[in-house]
């Protein structure tokens, strides 16, 4: 059992660290870059980033996806905004709120030295997005716009519209492209990552399917980053793209990167509700919806099924605003959620499933008009008619909780690096910035400042230090990881030509596992029949499960598979670490451990750690290494939005 | 909305890989709910299909939720199917009626060649991309994002080329494969901004060069593009892409 390596946060007052650190950092030389190689998996905002910073740098870099373009990255769907510390708008912000605002946020479950820099660099992101052309939104006199974004009082979150991760995908993108222009990058497209190869105990290559083809294909590098994002799609139903997945992370973490608090997931308090058994996956509307939108459930149970222009003021519960007078309807997304979730197991959720409560803007609309409320929230509010068949600018928008974002990741030092070393985690793939809960418009900033900043600096360290000796793909160590990867999948199909049961139905089997016991709300006894179900379900999966085609060809549902075979693994560790996690915090919420008013409550004696997972194999339960969490610089208090 | 079942009859493009002819198979599918996605629609045919021990059809799609305009459907012979505006993993059952007839076909252009069934190959969108459709700027510290200002009107046009999602679906409707609305639309955004004035010229030439050079037809104005584009991107990105051609072309370093 190896112990946890050291952290890396380096000394000194807290504002000093990232400086200190970059100044310790040692330097390769321009001619020798160019003698580098690295290995970037995943395009989104922190992989595309990092693939194009490091091609700007000179670095040879080989970027890797699983989509046909490195643009379709599932950060392209990010709609309300990335928060930055640059108090434009003159109302009281500085990098000190929002880190402050950030850890209190997490729950105090982060590391105060990374939410530090990751404030610190929110500055310098919108920068540099302005100056690839972002098209943020902008105010009469041409400067910047901002808004407030849930759970914060100030105004600093920038936007585009409802599509900012659109626009700052792209802006990322086309920084990519220009480094695929010049031949610094070289783009595999349509790849999925099937193994990470390790030589030496350090991280020097993947072995990849080519989705088209089948093929199996080896890649030698110097160091490895994986950008590979979350894995909400654990819960099948979740905002997440359909083919978002846990498989590179996981196969990682297989190979000795420490898995650390996986159970800390988010749920999101406004998407769209689930329509019936066919539904393929959720549709989140922008938390930005809550600045303006009220929201609220019929006082009486008798009153769900009517329309809600019968129902009078004092018939309606504006649960938000009447529980949390002072932060009402922008409450973190935790809150926010289990409120809904309370006021539905009451029995006065709404619509046909009566899983949904109203988010209203018909006050909004009699306030600002229609044409306010349209420029704002225009594209959302024809999103929710498309799907749902209803105009929200006459009826209100009836919502419901679902999985978003995973806060939980690979374990990382403060330089991104994983337990393996050389390989290196970035964006959603790892742990380290949101604690045990992110707050609106903090992911893109922490895929941004990963991908630009962090991962272009700690790298060249990385490799300055450890003078990696040249090596080529003919190296047996991934002879043989590319000879276990063809037996896994030979297995698999072997399996799938005489099975009965599709892989959907086990995939949305896990996920009604995983969000009945391991979703909003936890308990002891859930937990415990997760941990016995789901070895029984994916017992039942190795022996039933149906694949129809080769190999050696484009094939979705041997893809899916594998994915769905790794969810399996990920999902039993996250039921794991949420029983062994006794308290509730953040998005974790044990029904065991709550205040009297059904707030969450910590235990910050007990568990004032990061909970990093080492895998044992197969057989065997995963270790549970503890890094303690200090707070120099917040004062832990139990979070209040009263 | 209230909920009702379709019974309907799928003609479906076949095809096995790029190098096989492919063809139209019939299947008939029962009890469609109105309230499913029309993808959500084809996962059902395909566990139907799986269940039968026949091969399921193969189509892309990811965030289902119409951003990263992974899905490339052509719907009774329209790209992202009849709903203006929407792409097909927005489209929803409920637009269609019981016992009607579905034609599924991938997009249709020489430089989108089928992969599978109704697969196709975009890449050559990215290459164009790599042709200049960028800044040429460096991560590191930039001025101020205030430093530069720019008009609200000109930020919200600018933003309106930018919504562009890289589907093809202009492609696939221009009876020449045109990708002029995509290629311009790229243009346009940049052109706008103060920040893409350094290699305005330059782009437009490389990027327009690079179109030609995939196999994409010309554009001859007949304006199916904008009528298929799910993003509702304007025709007048077309018309700036020319002029931007045209001024680049006479005088290439001038102003």
């Amino acid at each position: 059992m190896a112990p946890l390596p050291s952290s890396k946060i380096p000394e000194g007052p807290i504002q000093g660290k990232w400086q200190k650190a970059k100044f310790d950092m040692k330097l390769i030389n321009p001619a020798n870059k160019r003698k580098h190689t690295v290995i970037v998996v995943g395009t989104g905002l922190a992989g595309a980033a990092a693939a194009a910073s490091l091609g700007e740098l000179g670095y040879n870099v080989l970027n890797f996806c699983i989509q046909d373009s490195p643009r379709r990255a599932h950060s392209i769907a990010a709609q309300g905004g990335i928060n930055a510390a640059k108090n434009y708008p003159n109302d009281g912000d500085s990098v000190w709120r929002l880190f402050y605002d950030t850890v209190k946020g997490g729950d105090y479950r982060s590391r105060e030295a990374n939410v530090y820099r990751l404030a610190e660099l929110s500055v310098n992101i919108i920068d540099q997005c302005v100056a690839q052309g972002v098209p943020f939104a902008r105010e009469y006199n041409g400067e910047l716009a901002n808004r407030s974004f849930g759970g914060a009082q100030v105004s600093r979150t920038f936007y585009a519209r409802g599509q900012t991760g659109q626009q700052l995908l792209l802006g990322a993108y086309s920084a990519l492209m220009r480094q695929v222009d010049t031949g610094k990058v070289k783009l595999f497209p349509r790849r999925e990552m099937m193994d990470l190869v390790l030589v030496d105990g350090k991280a020097r290559g993947i072995i990849c399917r080519n989705l088209v083809t089948g093929q199996l294909e080896k890649y030698a590098a110097d160091a490895v980053v994986l950008a590979t994002g979350g894995y909400g799609r654990v819960f099948f139903l979740s905002t997440n793209a359909f083919n978002s997945n846990c498989t590179a992370a996981w196969r990682a973490h297989k190979r000795g990167a420490y898995f650390a608090n996986p159970c800390f997931t988010q749920i999101h308090p406004t998407c769209i509700p689930v329509a019936g058994d066919h539904q393929s996956k959720l549709t989140l509307m922008s938390e930005s919806l809550r600045n303006d939108g009220r929201v609220w459930a019929p006082k009486n149970a008798a009153d769900c099924a009517k329309r809600t222009d019968q129902l009078s003021e004092d018939q309606r519960d504006y649960f938000l605003e009447r529980r949390y007078p002072s932060f009402g309807n922008l409450v973190p997304r935790d809150v926010a959620s289990r409120n809904a979730k309370n006021i539905c197991d009451e029995g006065r959720g709404v619509g046909t499933t009566k899983r949904a409560v109203y988010l209203d803007f018909r006050d909004a609309i009699k306030r600002d008009g229609e044409n306010t409320i349209r420029e704002k929230y225009g594209n959302l509010f024809d999103m929710y008619q498309k799907i749902t068949g209803e105009n929200p600018y006459q009826v209100p928008m009836r919502m419901y909780p679902a999985v978003h974002y995973t806060m939980g990741g690979l374990w990382v030092d403060y330089n991104l690096e994983s337990t393996i070393p050389g390989l290196f985690v970035a964006g959603e793939a790892n742990f380290s910035d949101h604690g045990a809960n992110r707050l609106g418009a903090s992911a893109l900033m922490q895929g941004l400042a990963d991908g630009y900043f962090v991962i272009p600096s700690t790298i060249g360290d990385y490799l300055a230090r450890s003078h990696p000796e040249k090596i080529s793909e003919s190296k047996s160590e991934f002879a043989e990881a590319e000879s276990q990867v063809r037996g896994q999948i030979k297995d698999l199909l072997n399996i799938g030509h005489k099975g009965k049961k599709t892989v959907l139905e086990f995939y949305r089997e896990l996920g009604l596992q995983m969000w009945n016991e391991v979703g909003m709300s936890r308990t002891d006894a859930g937990l415990k029949k997760t941990l016995q179900r789901i070895p029984e379900m994916r017992e039942e999966f190795y022996k039933s499960v149906l694949i129809p085609g080769t190999g050696e060809e484009l094939n979705k549902n041997l893809e899916l598979a594998m994915r769905v075979g790794d969810f399996f693994d990920l999902g039993e560790l996250m039921a794991r670490d949420a029983l062994n996690r006794t308290e509730s915090c953040g998005g974790h919420f044990r029904e065991e451990s709550q205040t009297p008013d059904g707030e969450a409550l910590r235990k910050d004696q007990e568990f004032s750690y990061v909970a990093a997972w080492e895998y044992q194999g197969k057989q065997s339960e995963p270790t549970l290494h503890k890094e303690e969490l200090k707070f120099e610089n917040v004062h832990l208090t139990q979070r209040s939005y009263k | 909305m209230s909920e009702g079942q379709l019974n309907l009859n799928l003609r479906v493009w076949r095809q096995k890989d790029a190098k096989s002819p492919g063809q139209i198979e019939s299947y008939a599918i029962k009890g469609v709910s109105t309230e499913m996605s029309f993808l959500e629609m084809l996962d059902v045919l395909n566990e139907q299909l799986l269940k039968e021990g026949k091969s399921p059809v193969e189509f892309d799609s990811d965030c289902r939720e119409g951003i990263c305009g992974t899905c490339s459907l052509s719907i009774n012979g329209c790209a992202h199917g009849p709903e203006r505006g929407t792409t097909a993993c927005q489209l929803h059952m409920r637009h269609f009626k019981d016992g009607e007839t579905i034609f599924i076909e991938p997009w249709r252009a020489s430089a989108f060649p089928v992969v599978k069934d109704l697969v196709v190959d975009r890449s050559a969108f990215d290459r164009i991309i790599a042709a200049g459709g960028y800044v040429s700027t460096k991560s590191g510290p930039h001025a101020d994002a205030n430093a530069i200002l720019i008009p609200k009107p000109q930020a919200d046009a600018a933003f309106d080329s930018a919504a562009c999602i890289g589907c093809g679906a202009c492609v696939a409707a221009c009876p020449n494969a045109s990708a002029s609305l995509f290629v311009s639309a790229k243009i346009q955004h940049l052109a706008l901004l103060p920040q893409g004035q350094t290699e305005r010229k330059r782009r437009a030439l490389r990027m327009i060069e690079q179109m030609d050079l995939e196999g994409f037809g010309n554009c001859s104005n007949l304006g199916e593009c904008e009528a298929a584009c799910p993003k509702e991107i304007s025709l007048e990105n077309i018309a700036t892409m020319k002029r931007e051609y045209v001024k680049a072309a006479v005088h290439p370093s001038g102003r």
